[in-house]
């Protein structure tokens, strides 16, 4: 198990060395002059000097990249072009939030996603099962901009239980902040919610019909029992590395719905750094996703492993 | 035994399913009952309604099956209208199950202990501790050494034998009144289900339990059932002790059946099968008259007027066949298929491998073995053997022996190792795309599975047409001629040309495999097990096609199959392989008779004869296939060989040794040794021998 963790670990370092070298020839090197491309056409030789300077635009790109690299690594994410701050604190409180969001998301729709793909996968054929399959198709299609502004009209502008807008201060507080959390997290689940109850009543709908499942009613055993100790311990199985290959993804749809709800999370602040073209705020959030991204297939991988007898000991 | 209680009974039960033809009636009026310490045997062929009436009797059955009338009893309980409330206190406890694939019937994530253990939980009221200690007693039972390490286990870690003791073990924890055995070793090699078989037939002495056994297998309810029942097409067709049924069946169908076996022929030679013409009806065309009568050669007018009812018309001895007066004598109807001519004459060779050797690179694991260094797999070690001109040579042994791997590499699908290959005297390319258009026409192929063979997206003919055109160089009509021509050959009416293989059954589909494999004027065609997805019937039909294509075009077979009586049937020579290499070869008569090989000697005492009196002297094989990657060293035979003579047999490989016509043997005994040794035993007396 070890070295099966170390290799993947090794795969997810080259990955991130690829991308890293990707980001940083597609944001500093393609440009041709990088300081011009963030300045504009209008600015003047002396600003783009002192912006090739404060960059280090003038050495060789291969060396700029290591620099970055290692500069990177040891968390000295370089400063802000726009606020003149440093990056890595201002990229953490952000994530923060993020993490509050996706959290609040992934509470909601990972274990409601399980339950109504099992109820769908009991009542196969039935209106239940139906109406689910088409809503979730549905949710599937309808991109994150959609649904979150129907949600706005119908539950903060109609109903007004919720705030419209979830511009809180950056260092409030999950409890603080749940009620303003609420919306948007519906919002970035539907996706995943969609995705997951797919998955969960595909899978156990085929494992409801194998032999062992047969066998074990056979036995005279409880309905109960049978779907938790025989059924979900193998239908859960695709769904989990569903689960976490889906993390990566709803980072990426944190960036849509933060800006909807004018969230202070990573998403929004990536959309501020593309804006301003601020450089090193780019850089260091895009790479930051890819991390996360690696992360959340290791863990998929490792998850994966652990829970299948037949892959671990082979 | 009459004088045992009764445990079990059907009466008049009729099984349906609603399905978009209607409902229709899967079984209908089937009535058994089986004593005490019984076993019954249901026979008939896939789609007889066998495992339906077995379901429908024990109130099992899917959201659209339905118990259309009639009664099933356990004891005095009435079962048939119980809710699944009431049913989960008789299933497991009461009924014992055991299914057909055992890898399938074991949850893969939870521990074999886990299974059994919550068996005895629900039903017998025990602690864990006391639930464990129960699972390892039975196991201890089912003959499984070492339970305890057994329990932890997973199921992917144990073999297929194994597994299918865990299963019966696990349907005898509560020592239920009816134990339910569904094609229990259909799944299984011939010396595991030898086992296995010996296995029930103790248990069943042992146990009080009434055991309903289904198969399609004739020759395995011989060796195990007191009694029997033919199903066809959702009927009974005849009920009757097991000697009865086999030595005068009452009903052209039993006939038919046992016709289609393929057995060992006292006098050699080779002989067609008496063989089933047709198919099964659909149930929702049935006949107004006797169901079986477009297929019977017996069939009168008056058959056709009204359905025959099952009566008994000996004591114990049930028919639904009006003329059962009439019939003639299954040794009778055995011999009438016709004799084919002899093939000892020297005949040249077509093809010839010589010490051909393949080996796979160890497999790359996901958790390796830190440090370990693996071995490659020796799948085919240094084989020698050659084919002649019209003759069929058969490769048998167990599965992992090594004998696909030999057909993949003759046929250039899985380069050789090592060693040479030649066909027609020319030596012969290792890889496929390096053989030129007219070896390809010389070497052809038909698979195992012919569901997975033809395109689904080409019409017969198209499948037929290809080989003509691309590699006869015929097209347009000519093409379109031929391919009918072929299909007439394999006995296919011309309106297939346009069908797709989705509108052919299993046999339909595989006589077009083999039709287009004799599309190109092959020399020799390699034969991967082409039987063995197919039922008794279509098998024995098949059988004849390609003993009489052979006759006709004088094309040899290469085939490899783990079944040694069709193997013994249809092959002129015969290898015999194990882990890799070949034990023993030569002429199909010789092998199979003394002094065999003791791995062949095994496998000849493993296989059920269809002959309720046959006795055999059990040969059984311990553990199971070692692992082509860890070959043991000196006969690679000598960790099973029950023959076994000493030190030399694990340091020293075996010499061949000969005996008449080119028939020899690798073996440290010598040849009038083994003779001797096996004379008394006699492991294969003919079953026409005593009677």
């Amino acid at each position: 198990m070890g070295r099966f963790i170390l290799r993947r670990l090794g795969l997810v370092l080259l990955t991130l060395l690829v991308s890293s070298a990707l980001i940083f020839i597609v944001t500093q090197v393609l440009p041709g002059d990088a300081a011009r491309s963030i300045l504009g056409r209008f600015a003047t030789p002396q600003a783009l000097a002192n912006l090739r300077e404060k960059l280090g635009l003038d050495r060789p790109p291969v060396v700029q990249y290591v620099s970055w690299l290692v500069h990177y690594a040891q968390g000295d994410w370089g400063t802000s072009l726009s606020t003149s701050e440093p990056v890595f604190p201002l990229v953490a409180a952000r994530l923060r939030n993020s993490g509050m969001l996706a959290l609040v998301a992934f509470l909601m729709y990972v274990p409601l996603g399980i339950l109504l793909g099992l109820f769908s996968a009991l009542r196969r054929g039935k209106v239940l099962d139906q109406v689910i399959s088409i809503t979730s198709l549905a949710f599937i299609g309808l991109p994150e901009f959609v649904t979150g502004l129907i949600l706005i009209a119908i539950f903060a502008l109609g109903l007004n239980w919720f705030p419209a807008s979830s511009d809180i201060r950056p260092d409030l507080g999950l409890i603080a902040a749940l009620p303003r959390l609420i919306l948007p997290g519906i919002t970035v689940s539907l996706v995943s919610l969609a995705y997951i109850t797919r998955m969960t009543r595909s899978s156990t709908a085929a494992v409801l019909a194998t032999d062992y499942v047969r066998s074990a009613y056979l036995k005279g055993l409880r309905p109960l029992r049978v779907l938790f100790t025989h059924v979900l311990r193998n239908s859960l199985l695709p769904t989990v590395t569903v689960i976490a290959v889906g993390i990566g993804w709803l980072i990426g749809g944190l960036i849509v719905t933060e800006s909807l709800f004018s969230y202070p999370g990573l998403g929004r602040l990536l959309l501020f750094a593309i804006q301003r073209r601020d450089l090193p705020l780019l850089q260091a959030i895009t790479l930051l996703l890819v991390v996360i991204f690696s992360l959340s297939n290791l863990l998929a991988d490792i998850l994966y492993a652990l829970l299948n007898p037949r892959i671990r000991y082979t | 035994m009459p004088e045992a209680p009764v445990v079990f009974q059907t009466e008049d039960l009729s099984v349906g399913y609603q399905t978009d033809a209607g409902l229709l009636a899967a079984v209908r009026g089937a009535t058994i009952g089986i004593r005490e310490k019984e076993c019954f045997g249901v026979v008939g062929e896939s789609g007889s309604g066998k495992t339906t009436l077995a379901m429908g009797a024990i109130n099992y059955l899917s959201a659209n099956g339905k118990v259309l009338g009639g009664s099933s009893r356990i004891r005095d309980v009435e079962l048939t209208g119980l809710r699944r409330r009431q049913m989960r206190r008789i299933w497991g406890s009461r009924i014992g199950m055991v299914y057909q694939n055992p890898s399938a019937a074991l949850n893969p994530s939870l521990r074999i202990g886990e299974q059994l253990r919550e068996v005895g939980r629900r039903h017998l009221s025990l602690s864990r501790s006391q639930a464990d200690e129960k699972a390892r007693e039975m196991l201890l039972r089912v003959a499984m050494p070492d339970p305890s390490a057994v329990m932890r286990r997973y199921p992917h870690q144990l073999s297929g034998g194994m597994l299918q003791r865990c299963v019966i073990a696990m349907a005898l924890i509560t020592r239920p009144e009816l134990l339910i055995l569904d094609e229990p070793t259909t799944a299984l090699d011939v010396t595991t289900q030898a086992v296995v078989l010996d296995l029930v037939a103790q248990l069943a002495r042992d146990f009080d339990s009434a055991i309903l056994y289904i198969t399609h297998d004739l020759a395995v309810v011989s060796r195990l059932c007191h009694r029997v029942g033919v199903m066809y097409a959702g009927q009974f067709c005849e009920q009757a002790p097991v000697s009865d049924l086999y030595h005068a069946p009452l009903h052209p169908y039993t006939l038919g059946l046992l016709g289609c076996v393929p057995r060992f022929d006292p006098e050699g030679g080779k002989r067609l099968l008496a063989s089933i013409p047709g198919s099964i009806p659909r149930l929702d065309a049935l006949p107004p008259g006797c169901i079986f009568a477009d297929r019977c050669s017996f069939v009168r007018p008056e058959c056709r007027a009204s359905r025959p009812p099952l009566v008994e018309v000996r004591p114990g001895h049930w028919s639904a066949c009006l003329r059962w007066k009439e019939l003639p004598t299954a040794a009778q109807y055995a011999q009438a298929g016709l004799r084919l001519s002899s093939h000892r004459e020297e005949r040249p060779e077509v093809l010839r491998a010589e010490d051909v050797k393949k080996s796979f690179p160890p497999t790359e694991q996901l958790f390796g073995g830190a440090g370990r260094k693996r071995k490659s797999i020796r799948a085919v070690d240094g084989v020698t053997l050659w084919v002649r001109r019209g003759n069929t040579l058969g490769v048998v042994g167990e599965s992992g022996c090594g004998k696909t791997t030999l057909l993949r590499v003759i046929a250039g699908l899985a380069p050789l190792s090592s060693g040479r290959l030649s066909l027609e005297g020319a030596p012969l390319a290792p890889v496929l795309e390096r053989r030129g258009r007219e070896t390809l026409k010389k070497l052809q192929m038909v698979f195992q599975n012919p569901e997975a063979s033809l395109n689904p997206r080409h019409t017969v003919g198209r499948a037929i047409a290809r080989p003509l055109r691309l590699l006869g160089g015929q097209s347009g009509r000519a093409a379109r001629e031929r391919a009918l021509k072929l299909l007439e050959a394999v006995n296919l009416p011309a309106g297939f040309f346009r069908r797709l293989p989705e509108e052919l059954s299993g046999g339909e589909k595989q006589r077009v495999a083999i039709a287009r494999a004799f599309a190109a004027g092959p020399q020799i065609i390699l034969l991967d097990e082409p039987l063995s997805s197919l039922d008794v019937s279509v098998q024995a039909s098949l059988v004849n096609l390609l003993t009489e294509l052979q006759e006709r075009n004088n094309v040899s077979y290469l085939f490899i199959s783990h079944d040694l009586a069709a193997v013994q049937h249809l092959s002129h020579w015969i290898a015999v392989m194990y882990l890799g290499a070949l034990m023993e070869w030569g002429d199909a008569e010789d092998v199979f008779a003394p002094p065999f090989h003791p791995y062949t000697e095994a496998l000849l005492s493993a296989i059920p004869v269809a002959d309720p009196d046959h006795r055999q002297r059990p040969i059984r094989l311990a553990g199971s296939v070692p692992s082509p990657a860890n070959v043991p060293s000196g006969c690679r035979f000598h960790t099973r060989c029950p023959r076994k003579i000493g030190r030399i047999c694990e340091t020293e490989a075996p010499p061949w040794r000969e005996g008449r016509d080119n028939h020899r043997i690798s073996c440290h005994i010598p040849l009038d040794e083994l003779s001797r040794l096996q004379a008394d035993n006699s492991a294969l007396a003919p079953p026409g021998g005593q009677s």
